[in-house]
């Protein structure tokens, strides 16, 4: 552990080491404080995580701190929905009131709560709550977000890209971007591309839009949006087709030599040969012998046809493999259009990823033993790294686009090598140590397990008895979207609205502005949560919402519990959840209220915590009905998941000497404060690669509390899940696929990565929708909440559309036009910037810049309300009417993530240019927490 | 460059009260008594004066103004602030005796002359010694600036004294002065940031990869930079200003002074061709502001 | 005195790798954070929450598209602040004395005190990097943090500037230009940096790494070119399968 001074100075003066929160990144921050304010923030130099940098956002922290946007006192709508109308109430009240909504609903039908978080970096105590209560409505917003990445990576490999694994920065020889954001795990990034740099390491970035770090990439691909996976299984075909592959790498860690079962009329057509205990089978490659898998020392075949014992017939993975990919409609040329990019350059690259893996191998001499026991000289690393993110995520196809991506790394070796992707702790975790989905709902009781799991197959759907109506209000688990791993919070509205499957009662969110940039078509849904039924009731007729700042779904809630800033608060960055271990070494961290609230308001955590121990949930309340925990910071210590296992991993045990399991420590706290805020328990050296095999890791793990016993971690090459869908959607299994799902499981559930275009460019009129239109995330900006920050908004005070320049020409377009940007489900107004840099069918904007008038206490003015705009009024969650009297979501049809980055339009200049407005605008809200004031001069009081 | 109607108004005002100044140290005829002596010495002493005190509205903090008397070895705007009040301590004392006395001192009316002088040089210098602007690095700036205020302040002497035929002589000034201004223009037309070799590529240091153009501002509004370094003005408009100038400061004046010059008519109507001229020289003294383009502006999108 | 040190015993300023920065606005924001506390009064902003916010900022991040000849546009992103120039033109128009330039290290400073924000420095700088504080009405500059280079209750790693601390891409150095072992000048004989507006005749100090030559479109490969590759040689005549054969046969 390091040993740093958490708190230095005096009660209200000196250095306090917290956690940043100004995005997802959660870096380490020493917060400067004079007295009693805080005057600067810097990076902490001792955090594992950005080792003392930080970014414009956490430098902007103060701001954030003090914005005249925080919302001061629990508010009770007074107004109708949307106008912004409150009237201030006492804390006891707002709690009644949501106490006695929750109640009725828990005692009548759970099902009617659905309780959604947005930014939550506490799910693993929000789902544990709702869990408690007994709702199976409840997700944080990774649907809408990242769960194709997420899922692809967990179903392939035990682990994934975002913040979840990294690049071997110190190692690798090559590194390939595709549509990496600046929103998750930044800095830890941007030190990796500035090592890179100093090293003179070639960084290759995919990515249509060429700023940030596709402006440093020595080169770029400006791609297609929608159409990486092409580019990738071009770049195996040619990896193949060149027999640069780790064919070594392939038997030992994946399911490369697996046998599948060669029956075309059977329910078990496409699935594992499989032995007695239902371990798969493979094939000697000498005799041909069926044998297990885990034979050890086995030398099994990866090509031709296998009897097995009971007579059917079976092939190795790798044959179907390589006969797939080997297809000449993935060869480079056969995408080069498609994709952007020209054969020569896919066939370039292929051979300079070869080149980096094969013949720049490194060599880490650390003799370790592989999970079969087999003793290993050293470690051999193959030194290509990749990194991926929203740019093939938020697709119809980014499900099997992610995991084409890792197929590709897998070929050539460079999972968790040195100088590949490196999994971060607790990962890998396969799809064997993950639970299953878990759902029903009885008046007055827990759920049996954890909301969001991995399904093994249609068995595992959160399905009526009629073996098609969705249990969950977002539909995540059913046949719409099966492997939903983080939920669906973008179809909550839209389903309660719809009542379909069921009208709800209490719409409980938090930190989730979905009446604005985190709902596609942001017009619909402000328009879903004010309307009202026949009788005069809102269609959703309870809306609670707990944020610190007056964003746009403040104005839409019926009850408001205001939380507090990131400085004021106890907050638990949990190895439960999302933690922010890094490759090497198992991390988590706190916030600790290093300042007071100057307001009336409370930490979520500790308001959910009242709120459960008031509806005398379980866990929440003990034997006499009095609270199990007193608020968040006393659930940090003293909750156990299971025994010895808690929200925090260090200084655990009675006295604070056990990392990982261990008895709650009644002075965890302080010793995370005493250490900056953080504990970081390094892995030891024979563990840190190949952790998907390596017995060292497995025991370290166990020990740590990261798992429970070994968990077996074959890479998926064939994913058997889907095959079990394709069989369902055949009827060959059951529960069986409903009809009108049929042809779409069938083509999309492809058990190898597959492509496909996305779902909005089936039917589309191409020449009516030339374009592809898609954001990206400013660096400095983090987003809505950044509008508020009086420093931040300067820099992204308004957006532009950015157009490239033969398009502008084409359409007459010169900087600063109005244009209208025109989709199959909408139209808005903008002003338009001239760019080359970009895929040269793309237009692109800045995400979350545009607000609505009168949210976050800015002027009504506002040129983030009168010229910032967003894209989300073009995209519908629905995609056109197909003619089969049925509207299917705008969604991966694997995992159901939001496929915002599939929208297509077309551009005009608008034939109207008076007016310096963008279209559409909704009508001002209200603000509740008075006007900012005009001037901000920070430092004054240091200065003086 | 931003037009800040302070300093538009200082240069014009205190060029015509310093060039008024210069002509009567050199002992420009002005009859009557102490008291017509009192309000020409007002004239001159005054607009010098008002520009002056307009020229500190310009400043951040203007109770500090005497700190810019301290540094005459290296600064112009340190000179200009010696020189005028010095000119004008020396006018003031040169006036005091001519009102008390009815004598004019001719070595100190030329001392405070040559005060004017180097103040209106020292002035123009503020401006013509800046590389960043390359339109107003010229010796014809100081030229113009000297020109005008001695064509300014002719006219009005002419109209406050007592010298015969002063009209000629103001026609002669006048036309001088806009003939240098229009060489002046002339040679803003032709130095351009791009003529003198700076261009974003330069600015960059990116030129040797290919041509360089802005993308994206640091920051979506508008910064102190870009308001006061980066002012666009509109083609049109700063051709209807040019005739604008031209008509008020050259058309007009001399007009009005040939007529006199012409008919008789009494002195003091060359007022209203020294006013004709100022209000021109308003115009033009916008458009020295708005038209020059400021090394910066190649940051902020200016090719 | 405004007049211009002949020689400064160290000449301290920035390195800024443009091969290297993302444009993350990092360097700008701390450095708003900690000159607004740091020096003799805040750097302020006007209209904080309204239509027109500005503020005075040190540092300031732009974006450049460069279209070369022969290749895609590419796009650098460029941060700008005090270059410290050994003629900076800034110091010499200075009427009060307040803006000079320190003997002992080339660091051009302005002592507010004296600043009657007229405004005449920023119009003689030729990189914008002089800003008047809109409540304040003097003008700010980059101090290159002098309060914390020299500071004696910070970390000795942290005597840097606030911008350079920050970085997360490590693409902003600082030190001593004058000598020729510092890390400044060893990055910039070695990437060429390179001066900004040298026609300006400030000799600015601080210099720009270029960015690194992008890769332009190869020739094809040779398709039948064997691989050199350490696992396996190009499948051949009998096909992918047959190679396959080949290279399990060398796994042993």
């Amino acid at each position: 552990m390091n040993q740093t001074s958490g708190a230095q100075g005096t009660a209200d003066g000196g250095i306090r080491k917290t956690t940043c929160y100004m995005c997802a990144c959660r870096c380490g921050i020493d917060v400067h404080l004079k007295d009693g304010k805080v005057h600067y923030i810097e990076g902490n130099r001792d955090h594992p995580i950005n080792k003392g940098v930080l970014c414009a956002k956490g430098s902007a922290g103060i701001m954030q701190h003090y914005s005249p946007a925080r919302l001061r006192k629990p508010l009770l709508r007074t107004g109708e929905r949307g106008s912004g109308e409150f009237k201030e109430i006492e804390w006891d009240e707002a709690l009644g009131l949501a106490t006695t909504w929750l109640g009725e609903v828990r005692r009548t039908d759970p099902r009617k709560l659905a309780f959604f978080t947005g930014r939550d970096q506490s799910q693993s105590m929000t789902g544990w709550w709702a869990q408690q209560y007994g709702t199976p409505n409840y997700a944080a917003h990774g649907g809408f977000c990242s769960v194709n990445m997420a899922a692809a990576g967990i179903y392939t490999m035990g682990g994934a890209f975002w913040e979840f694994g990294a690049p071997d920065w110190d190692r690798t020889e090559l590194f390939m971007i595709f549509g990496v954001a600046e929103d998750h795990d930044s800095n830890p990034i941007k030190i990796g591309l500035g090592k890179l740099k100093a090293r003179g390491v070639k960084v290759i970035g995919v990515n249509p839009v060429r700023t940030g770090y596709n402006a440093i990439a020595d080169e770029w691909l400006g791609i297609t949006p929608g159409t990486d996976g092409l580019l990738i299984l071009a770049l195996a075909h040619e990896l193949l087709r060149t027999g640069r592959i780790d064919v070594d790498y392939l038997i030992r860690y994946t399911n490369a030599p697996w046998l599948v079962i060669d029956n075309p009329d059977g329910a078990d057509h496409g699935l594992f040969a499989r032995g007695e205990d239902g371990t798969p089978l493979v094939a000697h490659r000498a005799t041909g012998e069926i044998a297990s898998s885990a034979t050890p020392g086995i030398k099994p075949a990866l090509k031709g046809t296998f009897g097995l014992p009971d007579g059917r017939q079976a092939t190795p993975v790798f044959e179907l493999l390589a006969g797939k990919y080997l297809d000449p409609a993935y060869a480079p040329a056969a995408v080069a259009e498609r994709t952007g990019i020209a054969a020569d350059t896919i066939i370039r690259i292929a051979t300079e990823i070869a080149e980096a893996a094969f013949e720049r191998e490194v060599i880490v001499e650390q003799p370790w033993t592989d999970m079969k026991g087999e003793r290993h000289a050293r470690m051999i690393g193959r030194p290509v790294a990749f990194h991926a993110m929203r740019g093939i995520s938020a697709h119809s196809n980014g499900f099997q686009t992610a995991r084409a991506l890792h197929l590709l790394q897998i070929l050539v070796g460079s999972i968790d090598c040195p100088g590949g992707f490196r999994f971060k702790p607790p990962y890998p975790r396969p799809v064997a140590g993950q639970p299953r989905p878990h759902g029903g709902a009885c008046a007055d009781t827990a759920l049996a397990g954890p909301h969001l799991g991995y399904p093994r197959g249609p068995e595992d759907l959160l399905l009526e008895a009629d073996g098609e109506t969705a249990q969950r209000i977002d539909k995540a688990f059913s046949w719409d979207a099966p492997l939903s791993a983080h939920g669906l919070m973008h179809m909550v509205i839209s389903n309660a609205h719809a009542r379909d499957p069921y009208g709800i009662d209490v719409l409980f969110l938090y930190m989730a502005n979905m009446a604005w940039n985190s709902s596609m078509n942001s017009t619909s849904v402000m328009q879903m949560l004010t309307d009202k039924d026949e009788s005069g009731n809102y269609v959703i007729p309870k809306i609670i919402y707990s944020d610190a700042y007056s964003s746009e779904m403040v104005a839409f809630a019926d009850l408001i519990l205001p939380d507090t800033t990131y400085l004021e608060r106890h907050d638990c960055i949990s190895l439960l959840d999302r933690p922010i271990s890094e490759p090497g070494a198992m991390c988590d961290s706190i916030r600790w209220p290093v300042v007071e609230p100057d307001r009336d308001v409370r930490g979520f955590q500790s308001v959910l915590l009242d709120l459960g121990a008031r509806l005398k949930l379980p866990g929440m309340t003990d034997a006499e009905g009095k609270p199990v925990y007193a608020d968040y910071a006393d659930y940090m210590v003293n909750h156990q998941r299971k025994p010895g296992i808690g929200p925090l991993s260090g200084w655990r045990g009675t006295d604070g000497s056990k990392t990982g399991r261990g008895e709650p420590n009644p002075d965890q706290l302080q010793r995370y404060v005493d250490n900056g805020g953080f504990s970081e328990a390094h892995v030891p050296a024979e563990a840190l690669y190949f952790k998907h095999a390596n017995r060292a890791w497995s025991d370290w793990a166990i020990a740590q509390g990261l798992q429970d016993g070994p968990v077996e971690n074959i890479f998926q090459l064939y994913l058997e899940p889907l095959r079990k869908f394709q069989l369902a959607a055949r009827g060959k299994i059951k529960p069986a696929a409903p009809e009108h799902h049929q042809s779409r499981i069938a083509a999309c559930f492809d058990p190898l990565p597959c492509w496909y275009p996305p779902f909005l460019e089936d039917g589309l009129d191409e020449d009516a929708f030339p374009l592809h239109a898609i954001t990206q995330r400013p660096a400095a900006m983090y987003h809505s909440w950044g509008s508020q920050n009086a420093w931040l908004r300067q820099i992204h005070g308004e957006n532009a559309l950015y157009v490239p320049g033969a398009v502008c020409d084409r359409a007459g377009l010169e900087d600063g036009d109005w244009a209208l940007l025109t989709s199959p489900s909408g139209e808005i107004r903008a002003p338009v910037r001239r760019m080359d840099a970009v895929n040269g069918s793309t237009v692109w904007t800045w995400n979350a810049i545009g607000k609505r008038s009168g949210a976050w206490a800015l002027d009504t003015d506002a040129p983030e309300a009168t010229r910032g705009f967003l894209l989300n009024h073009l995209i519908d969650e629905l995609l056109p009417p197909k003619g089969d009297g049925r509207r299917w979501a705008n969604s991966d049809p694997i995992t159901g993530q939001a496929a915002w980055f599939d929208l297509r339009v077309s551009i005009r200049k608008d034939p109207d240019q008076s007016g310096g407005e963008s279209l559409p605008r909704a009508k001002p809200q209200k603000n509740p927490v008075g006007a900012a004031p005009s001037t901000v001069s920070h430092g004054r009081e240091r200065a003086q | 460059m931003h037009p800040a109607v302070s300093v538009i108004f200082f240069t014009v005002s205190s060029g015509a009260g310093f060039g008024l100044i210069f002509l009567l140290g050199l002992g420009f005829p002005v009859g009557g008594g102490a008291g017509r002596a009192f309000l020409v010495s007002l004239a001159g002493g005054g607009l010098a004066v008002a520009g002056l005190l307009a020229s500190t509205f310009h400043l951040g903090h203007p109770e500090r103004a005497w700190r810019a008397l301290s540094q005459w070895r290296s600064s112009w705007l340190s000179r200009e602030g010696i020189a005028a009040i010095l000119t004008l301590c020396l006018f003031g004392i040169y006036a005091l005796v001519w009102m008390w006395t009815g004598a004019r001192p001719a070595l100190l009316g030329a001392l405070a002359s040559l005060g004017a002088l180097v103040t209106v040089f020292t002035t123009a210098m503020i401006y013509a010694q800046l590389k960043t602007v390359p339109q107003w690095k010229t010796p014809l700036t100081p030229a113009v600036y000297l020109s005008f205020a001695l064509a300014s302040g002719w006219l009005l002497a002419s109209a406050l004294g007592d010298r015969a035929g002063a009209e000629t002589g103001g026609i002669a000034l006048v036309l001088l002065a806009w003939a240098l201004k229009a060489a002046w223009w002339v040679r803003a037309g032709r130095t351009r940031l791009s003529d003198v070799g700076s261009s974003p590529e330069t600015a960059t240091g990116l030129g040797f990869i290919g041509r360089v153009r802005l993308l994206e501002r640091p920051h979506s509004g508008e910064n102190y930079l870009t308001r006061e370094m980066v002012h666009v003005i509109g083609r049109k408009h700063a051709r209807s200003l040019r005739r604008l100038a031209l008509l008020l400061g050259a058309a007009v004046p001399v007009a009005i002074l040939i007529v006199v010059a012409l008919t008789g008519a009494p002195a003091p109507v060359n007022l209203l061709a020294a006013l004709s001229m100022l209000l021109g020289l308003l115009a033009e003294r916008w458009l020295f502001f708005a038209e020059a383009e400021h090394a910066v502006s190649l940051y902020y999108g200016n090719r | 005195m405004t007049s211009l040190p002949a020689t400064t015993e160290k000449r301290l300023g920035l390195v800024i790798d443009l091969d290297t920065c993302v444009g993350c606005h990092a360097c700008a924001v701390n450095c708003k954070e900690w000159n607004s506390g740091a020096q003799a009064s805040p750097l302020s902003d006007v209209d904080a929450y309204g239509a027109d916010p500005s503020g005075a900022w040190l540092n300031r991040i732009h974006t450049f598209e460069v279209t070369p000849a022969d290749a895609p546009a590419q796009i650098v992103h460029f941060p700008k602040s005090c270059l410290h120039c050994d003629d900076a033109p800034c110091v010499t128009v200075c009427p009060t004395g307040a803006s000079h330039k320190r003997s002992e290290d080339g660091i051009v400073l302005v002592n507010e005190d004296m600043c009657i924000g007229c405004g005449l420095c920023a119009w003689a700088c030729p990189y914008g990097a002089r800003e008047m504080d809109p409540v304040e009405n003097v003008m700010k500059k980059c101090t290159l943090c002098v309060d914390r280079i020299y500071s004696e209750t910070l970390a000795q790693e942290d005597r840097i500037p606030a911008c350079v601390r920050t970085c997360p891409s490590s693409a902003r150095h600082f030190g001593d230009f004058n000598d020729p072992e510092s890390n400044v000048s060893v990055l910039v004989a070695a990437r060429g940096g390179i001066e900004l507006m040298p026609e300006m005749g400030t000799k600015p100090v601080n210099r720009y790494l270029p960015p690194r030559p992008k890769t332009k479109a190869a020739p094809r490969p040779d398709p039948a070119r064997p691989a050199a590759s350490a696992c396996a040689a190009t499948p051949k005549a009998e096909g992918f399968l047959g190679w396959l054969d080949a290279a399990l046969d060398r796994l042993g």
